[in-house]
């Protein structure tokens, strides 16, 4: 396949993973965060892990807006779900996940309410254009990737005067979130060990790399954007690992092939017109960040799903012994969860961390697993 | 007795009440094309002789949407999903069963689409359908047409194929390219709207089978990785043995136009449905020659050698990649496609 094989190619893979470990100092550890569940899942999908030295680790980053969704934004797209008047859609990765007291969107489809998956948020356009008698309400997430799309389908519903459309906004900001990540007690404390950022791809794209000039400025830690092909990963970590040898310090970026600096400029200006960052928004594990999400704009109110139906903030149940917060703050590891893989498996996912390819311990869980095969057999035996 | 409207007319509730609309139905849809000396004898069941040796009997019911696809339709998947339940306990498929809960308004024209095309299965693998069975139910309680079918078929004596067989050391075998069913389906979505030249690979492999085990009577499992594809179907089998298996990516076949679908929608190839492709599962030493008989076959040619059975009490599946690391294949988790069979 072209443009793919290449980028996946076992000789270079070799000759890369030689040179890391060439060029890992035995006497340090480097600790990288891969800030995008993107990342995650293919490190594991790949195998990336065990190309790499012991003193190489890799740290699962909150990069996946499933995850990071708080418990209370997905009830209240639940209780949306459950008006009789109402379709509401999303992407199928939402479906599954649990909200408060083990509801989920799948669960409450089963009851009889109209929850539809979508691969592309145009087709809740097409949705309300074929329901003028329901309200179709898409849920959206995600990171600056997903905000065009839905920046897009806000002003197509504009320009075709649907009443039946809107879109419940839950858009959030990666830098934002890797500011909160260096700035938690953890971090002060210096119990997050975390040396330098993979930064996302996809993502960068839209906003560039300018926006992670201050992690090497005001941070000292150096960010590499990469790629998500295992290949891309690889020469990012070396490149990380250089930068830490040699006392650099700066945003690198590996993904030449589409990131530049500036970004996309249009796509910047199209969710300038239609969106506006909140004062604060919760994030799952993180907590309450500033400036961290986007609301729809007054001039798009109309389609906001939040005030047509006169949305009330609901304060989620999370399940208690759930690590999933320490996992997305990078300070814990999926296995070091005392519930991770007995009970809360990818098929009874008690955390959000569980539910989405991207998450970190779906990803361990179902490619990694062997490797904490012991601390998962410890609890087993278990009563 | 009048004539059945075929070219305009639709199945409506009294197609299902047992009057005299339903024994036209019948006799002009299906008995007309199913024709054989069992349900000529016209009773409720049909009455036959079977070969010595075991006798095997398997049911699947089938629901796919959409009911016409590039490379089949419900028809002739529903024959061919069963004829390979059957033969993968190593048995010769004898007869088929055939029960179809239609949706009252469906269009007779698609419903004799799907019988012929069910018949034509059915003759072309030699396995007759001798006993049937309709309903109509009320417009909206299903879609168009779902069909169970059940197979029995006879075990000669010699041959002990079963899941719980697979032992360290043996060999692991796919009979061509996976995951072209599910990705067919997949094209056809409306909500995705990508054209392809995939087709399904619906085929019945009971001849495929006769000839693997006429060479190799020594053979351990063989199953159709259809839902969950070949990462479920290979958990099954180490879950049944108690083994472990290790998988070399490269070896795996997939088609090009498979892989840059799975690509495009985030899909693992691994996890596709497959309609007319098998596993086997073999002693080490004869898997050359099991290889060998399989490329010879028409439903074979494609055929590889993916991986092989190891000692591993957790019951792990594993995968070197292309890339050279090494991951796990584990179970499906939640749906990767609805209504795909």
């Amino acid at each position: 396949m072209k443009y793919v094989d290449e980028f996946r190619d076992g000789d270079k893979a070799r000759a890369l993973a030689a040179l890391i470990h060439t060029e890992a100092d035995p006497a340090r550890r480097y600790h990288l965060m891969e800030f995008c569940g993107g990342h995650t899942h293919a490190i594991f999908r790949y195998g990336i892990p065990d190309l790499l030295p012991d003193n190489v680790r890799l740290i699962h980053g909150p990069g996946c807006p499933v995850c990071v969704l708080p418990i209370g934004r997905l009830d209240m797209a639940i209780g949306l779900a459950r008006r009789p008047d109402v379709i509401l859609c999303t992407y199928g990765d939402m479906l599954r996940v649990p909200g408060s007291g083990r509801d989920s969107l799948m669960k409450v489809r089963a009851e009889g309410t109209d929850v539809r998956m979508l691969y592309s948020p145009a087709d809740a356009i097409t949705l309300a254009q074929r329901h003028p008698d329901r309200q179709v309400v898409f849920f959206a997430i995600g990171f600056e990737t997903t905000t065009p799309p839905t920046a897009l389908v806000l002003e197509q519903a504009r320009a075709l005067g649907l009443d039946n459309f809107s879109v419940f906004c839950n858009h959030v900001l990666t830098p934002a979130a890797m500011h909160a990540i260096l700035n938690t007690g953890e971090a002060a404390r210096g119990e997050l060990r975390l040396d330098g950022f993979i930064g996302p791809a996809h993502v960068s794209t839209v906003i560039g790399s300018a926006p992670y000039e201050p992690f090497p400025a005001q941070y000292e830690r150096p960010v590499v954007i990469a790629g998500f092909e295992p290949l891309d990963l690889l020469q990012a970590i070396l490149l990380l690992v250089r930068q830490l040898n040699e006392g650099r310090c700066e945003v690198e970026n590996q993904f030449t092939r589409a990131v530049t600096r500036d970004g996309n400029r249009k796509a910047q200006r199209l969710v300038e017109r239609v969106f506006e960052r909140r004062a604060s928004f919760e994030w799952r594990g993180l907590g309450a960040i500033p400036d961290s999400a986007l609301r729809i704009r007054d001039a798009y109110a109309a389609f906001d799903a939040e005030r047509r139906f006169n949305l009330e903030p609901l304060e989620g149940r999370e399940n208690k012994a759930c690590a999933c917060p320490s996992v997305l703050r990078g300070v814990k590891r999926p296995h070091e969860c005392t519930l991770f893989g007995n009970p809360c498996t990818p098929d009874n996912p008690l955390g959000a961390c569980m539910v989405s390819s991207e998450g970190a311990c779906a990803a361990y869980y179902s490619y990694g697993r062997r490797i904490e095969r012991r601390a998962i057999e410890a609890r087993e035996v278990m009563p | 007795m009048s004539r059945l409207n075929i070219a305009n007319g639709r199945i409506e509730m009294v197609h299902g009440s047992g009057g005299r609309a339903m024994v036209e139905l019948i006799e002009q849809l299906f008995a007309s094309a199913f024709a054989n000396e069992w349900l000529a004898q016209g009773n409720d069941g049909a009455r036959f002789n079977l070969p010595p040796g075991r006798v095997v009997m398997a049911t699947d019911s089938h629901v796919v949407s959409p009911l016409f696809f590039p490379g089949g339709d419900i028809g002739a998947l529903a024959v061919h999903g069963t004829i390979n339940d059957v033969a993968m306990s190593g048995a010769t498929p004898c007869f088929l069963s055939a029960g179809f809960i239609l949706e009252e308004g469906f269009a007779l024209a698609d419903l004799k689409r799907i019988v012929d095309s069910m018949a034509a299965a059915s003759r072309q693998a030699g396995v007759p359908i001798v006993t049937g069975d309709t309903k109509v139910v009320e417009r909206g309680k299903a879609d168009g047409v779902f069909i169970n079918t059940t197979g029995v078929g006879v075990v000669p004596d010699g041959i002990e194929l079963s899941g719980d067989r697979a032992r360290p050391g043996d060999m692991i075998l796919v009979s061509g390219p996976i995951g072209d069913h599910g990705v067919c389906i997949l094209s056809l979505r409306e909500s995705l709207g990508f054209e392809s030249e995939i087709r399904s690979d619906s085929q019945a492999l009971h001849g495929l089978v006769a000839a693997m085990l006429e060479a190799v009577p020594q053979l351990r499992c063989l199953r159709d990785p259809t839902r969950g594809g070949l990462a479920n179907t290979l958990n099954e089998l180490a879950q049944q043995s108690a083994v472990g298996m290790q998988l070399d990516e490269r070896a795996i076949p997939i088609r090009e136009q498979v892989r840059a679908a799975c690509e495009l929608l985030g899909l693992d190839p691994l996890y596709v449905a497959n309609e007319g492709k098998l596993i086997a599962i073999c002693p080490a030493q004869h898997a050359d020659r099991l290889l060998q008989v399989m490329q010879a076959h028409p439903q074979g040619e494609q055929a590889a050698i993916i991986g092989r059975v190891v000692e591993d009490p957790h019951r792990f599946v594993q995968m070197q990649t292309l890339f050279g690391g090494n991951r796990m294949v584990d179970w499906l988790n939640g749906e990767q496609l609805p209504r795909i069979c």
